[in-house]
């Protein structure tokens, strides 16, 4: 019963980003030509998206636990550092490279759309890439306090 | 490049059924519904559990643009101005960036915005800075 609901959150957002225009490259890189063809549209999906959540978010977190599950799962560091800000931003080099980003994306590989799934397959590439180097600093960081 | 039309009604509508999906995930289960967090665990889960509800909410993703094509008759329209090359090399940049800046647009961008934290407005300013900085090199410098 409980997959059933879930199931049905993810066809919500998903039925959003294919309203939206998330998931069409075009609009997406158009609303950061400011320079050039501007096509405002993304700022009010981000708008309504942020509208709804944050007093939705609001009324749901004053409550004791969810439906189902024991608490709420919120990531616990507030630390803004180098990694924050350079992670993001090249991760906002790359969405101006492609078009897509990963929410608007995954939905849409429904589609079949060839250029959605090379952006998928490539972004996933990406992940293990990432992975791999954090997990390799962190050892030679051990390394290196124990020597 | 590829004009676009300004959709505003259509992008409200659809960023009104995002924020709707996260606010129900929050309800429901206590997650939150960022992208980038949900594919990485159902790829490394840590328990059945936890990938059987990453799983679901994948599935019903998938199920939204089928939806879409019942009640509209036509798929959402995907116009890509870039070449191959640039998705691939796009898209690789985007999976090390939202790893190491722990969150995308969903996550940071709606879900931690939402909740007011100073964490994911950093975030969603450098990631704006970023792709804004991107396509004015290659639409304005390089021409492409």
């Amino acid at each position: 019963m409980h997959l059933v609901v879930i199931y049905a959150i993810g066809l919500i957002f998903g039925l959003g980003i294919s309203i939206s225009g998330m998931a069409n490259p075009a609009k997406v890189l158009n609303f950061f030509d400011f320079a050039g063809i501007w096509d405002p549209s993304l700022i009010f999906v981000m708008g309504a998206a942020i509208l709804v959540t944050a007093p939705g978010y609001f009324l749901v977190l004053k409550r004791p636990k969810p439906v189902f599950g024991n608490g709420f799962t919120l990531p616990g560091t507030k630390l803004i550092d180098r990694r924050l800000i350079g992670g993001s931003f090249t991760f906002g080099l790359g969405w101006g490279l492609a078009g897509f980003c990963p929410g608007a994306s995954l939905p849409v590989i429904s589609t079949g759309n060839p250029d959605v799934l090379i952006f998928t397959a490539s972004f996933i590439v990406g992940i293990f890439i990432a992975r791999l180097m954090i997990q390799r600093s962190a050892q030679q960081r051990d390394a290196a306090t124990a020597s | 490049m590829i004009e676009t039309e300004f959709t505003p009604l259509a992008a409200s509508l659809g960023g009104a059924l995002i924020g709707l999906a996260s606010v129900l995930l929050m309800w429901v289960r206590g997650n939150i519904l960022g992208a980038t967090g949900i594919l990485t665990g159902f790829m490394q889960p840590s328990s059945s559990a936890d990938w059987a509800w990453r799983a679901a909410i994948l599935a019903g993703m998938v199920t939204g643009p089928l939806v879409y094509l019942f009640i509209a008759g036509e798929f959402p329209a995907i116009q890509v101005p870039v070449s191959t090359l640039s998705m691939i090399i796009g898209g690789v940049i985007v999976g090390i960036g939202v790893t190491y800046g722990s969150g995308c647009t969903s996550g940071h961008g709606v879900c931690g915005m939402s909740r007011l934290s100073p964490r994911s407005f950093v975030a969603t300013l450098s990631f704006m800075a970023g792709i804004t900085v991107m396509v004015f090199v290659t639409r304005h410098i390089f021409g492409l």
